[in-house]
Order: structure tokens, then C-alpha cells, then sequence
């Protein structure tokens, strides 16, 4: 049992999956209490059923975003003190992507986009062969930096009115992942890259509404790389690139 | 031409034409603002366009920036929204036409004075 006192949290959490409601609870304040704190108290303390997903604790892993007082967050690292609405709170899953139970989301798609993306590094050297070289001050390598923090926590996706509104959209961080490699030195799918984000569901479907990089906990900018992209691709359809003709 | 190479072209058309249509409006804003002080009479109008190639290519350039321009945004607008209908290809040709069409003839009558 929770005693109710003054300095009680209301908490409304969703329950169910694609169908549910939320249900409220009564959690306890504490000086310094994160967002999941406050769902891991209702899980252990109250309701053992409720289901949600979370690993490092520490902002690194990106398994614990949820949608917050209709913001997507990372519950981890975001304090109750700064987003509280008076003494409520509304925690539900991210937005975008199929609820599995409770918090918890089906993530597959957001993954399989990545992949959809050419998200993923490929080289051609092997262990015998010497390290690739690339100066940390190189403009590619500057570029790659910028965008090379995300921890795949789906705020953004769960953010960006175009996939809300084109479910095939590859999204910004499968998008930015893809900007990254673009500038990737070593990596030599490039061209089959490029074709990946080119299209109707790639970087050109951007609206640059900017909601990813207002909402991106890690401070990268996913608007910014997939303009990089935008240009990329449309010099290559139409004049090429340095890795051939779109 | 792929469907990705096409979109790739279209968003660089947009986006060039976008840049001319920029330095356009500021100038036809100018011009508006030069033109309305003491009023503004057809007459006034046709005095300082007819004869003009100046004004005509100026105008032609600013209506050939919003055929290209406007046709792409509406198709985008289109396709986002009623993608199934069908209507992206017909209605944003049909607009870039009606823009080519209706524009050069405003052009066309500015520089005459209506003679032809």
C-alpha cells in the first residue's frame, strides 16, 4: 500500500497494448527522482504486471524512452522535478511504433530502417592489413562526429510528423546513421547507400520541421544530416558523385 | 529515370527554382511599393511595362520560377496526403500549365499593352 501524502506523485500510466487506458497511481516524491525511478517504483512497489523496457540507467543503452507528458523522452535522465505539470505525470509508450505491452514497444521496424538504410558499416581491409588512417580534423571525419552519438533510443522517430504520416519514411535516425557512414572513409557500399535514402521514403520526404533535433537527448542533429543527405543525393542524380551516377 | 532519381531532380529543381523565386518576390515587392505611391492606374501600369523587355524577361523568369516551383510543392503536398487517389501526376501538371499559360499571357499583355 501507498500512503497518500501531499508530495504524492499522480501518475497516469498506459496499460494494454495498441488498445488500453491509462490507470493512475500514487507514487511517493523524491529529491533528484528520473522518470524511471518513478515507473520502476510503480513496477516493484504496486504493480508487478506492468511491463516496460530500460538497461544502463545511465543515458547510454537508449532502451528507455517513453512519451512523457506528450513528450518522447529518456526516462533516465529526465528529472520529474522538470517536467512535472503540478503534481501529475503521463507516461506512455513512443509514438510511431507498435505497443507491445504497457511501455513497451515493438522496436523491429525501427531497426529493420536502419537497415533499410544501408545503416551499417562494411569495409574491404582485413586484420592483416594496416589501420585506415583518417585525420580527426578531416572534413568527413568532422561530419561523421556531429552525428556519430546516437544510442538508438527512437525519440526522434517517435517524434517526426512525417512518419506519423508516411509509415514507410526511414526516419531520422536511420537516416542520420546513414550520414554518418556517407562519411565514413572506409565504407564501400556508398552508392548502394545513397540509392537506399534517395526516394520517396528517404531524406527528401523531410519536411526539416526540426522535431528530431529539439527532442534528441543526446543534442545531435538529425534535421542537419539528412539536409547533408538531401544535397548528396540530388548532386548525384544529377550530376553524380565521387562513387558514380545515382 | 528511376523513381528515386526523379524525386533526387525534382527536390533540386525546387529548391533552384525556389532560389530565383526569392530574389523575384523581393524585387516584384519593390516595384509594388514603388508603383502604388500616388495610386495605381492601368494606365501608369502598361506606360512602364509596354515596350519593356526589360520588364518582360524579368516577369517571364518569375513565372517560369513558380511553373517549376509550385507544381513539385503540390505534388509533395499530394502524394503525402491522398497518395491512393491517383491525382498527384494530373493535378500538379494541369497547375504547372495553367501557371505557363496564364503567366506568359499576363507577360505577353503587359509588354503589347494588349495589341496582340
Amino acid at each position: 500500500m501507498t500512503p497518500m501524502s501531499n508530495t504524492d506523485l499522480k501518475v497516469k500510466v498506459w496499460r494494454g497494448a495498441e488498445q488500453g487506458e491509462f490507470v493512475e497511481y500514487l507514487v511517493p516524491r523524491n529529491p533528484n527522482q528520473t522518470v524511471l525511478d518513478v515507473v520502476t517504483y510503480i513496477q516493484r512497489k504496486i504493480d508487478p504486471t506492468l511491463s516496460y523496457r530500460f538497461a544502463c540507467r545511465v543515458g547510454m543503452c537508449g532502451s528507455c524512452a517513453m512519451t512523457v507528458n506528450g513528450v518522447a523522452r529518456w526516462t533516465c535522465r529526465t528529472h520529474v522535478s522538470k517536467i512535472v505539470e503540478g503534481d501529475s505525470l503521463e507516461i506512455a509508450p513512443l509514438n510511431n511504433l507498435p505497443v507491445i505491452k504497457d511501455l513497451a514497444t515493438d522496436m523491429r521496424e525501427f531497426f529493420n530502417k536502419w537497415k533499410g538504410a544501408v545503416g551499417f558499416f562494411k569495409g574491404n581491409q582485413t586484420r592483416h592489413d594496416d589501420f585506415a588512417k583518417v585525420e580527426p580534423q578531416s572534413e568527413e571525419r568532422q561530419l561523421a562526429n556531429a552525428g556519430i552519438e546516437c544510442i538508438g533510443c527512437g525519440v526522434c522517430y517517435a517524434s517526426c510528423e512525417v512518419v506519423k504520416s508516411r509509415p514507410n519514411y526511414l526516419g531520422p535516425a536511420a537516416l542520420n546513421r546513414a550520414w554518418t557512414l556517407t562519411n565514413d572513409v572506409r565504407d564501400v557500399q556508398q552508392l548502394d547507400r545513397l540509392r537506399a535514402v534517395a526516394g520517396d521514403e528517404g531524406c527528401h520526404a523531410c519536411h526539416s520541421h526540426g522535431s528530431c533535433t529539439e527532442r534528441c537527448p543526446n543534442a545531435l542533429s538529425p534535421t542537419a544530416s539528412i539536409s547533408g543527405l538531401k544535397k548528396l543525393v540530388a548532386r548525384a542524380a544529377v550530376r553524380g558523385s565521387k562513387w558514380g551516377k545515382l | 529515370m528511376s523513381q528515386a532519381v526523379l524525386q533526387a531532380k525534382l527536390w533540386y529543381a525546387q529548391r533552384i527554382s525556389a532560389m530565383v523565386l526569392g530574389v523575384c518576390v523581393a524585387i516584384h515587392l519593390a516595384i509594388i511599393f514603388y508603383a502604388i505611391r500616388g495610386g495605381l492606374t492601368a494606365q501608369e501600369i502598361l506606360g512602364r511595362t509596354q515596350g519593356n523587355l526589360g520588364f518582360a524577361i524579368f516577369y517571364e523568369i518569375f513565372v517560369l520560377a513558380c511553373f517549376v516551383h509550385a507544381p513539385i510543392g503540390v505534388a509533395n503536398i499530394l502524394q503525402e496526403n491522398i497518395p491512393q487517389a491517383g491525382m498527384t501526376k494530373p493535378i500538379s501538371w494541369l497547375l504547372a500549365l495553367l501557371i505557363l499559360i496564364l503567366g506568359t499571357t499576363a507577360v505577353i499583355g503587359l509588354y503589347t499593352g494588349g495589341a496582340i
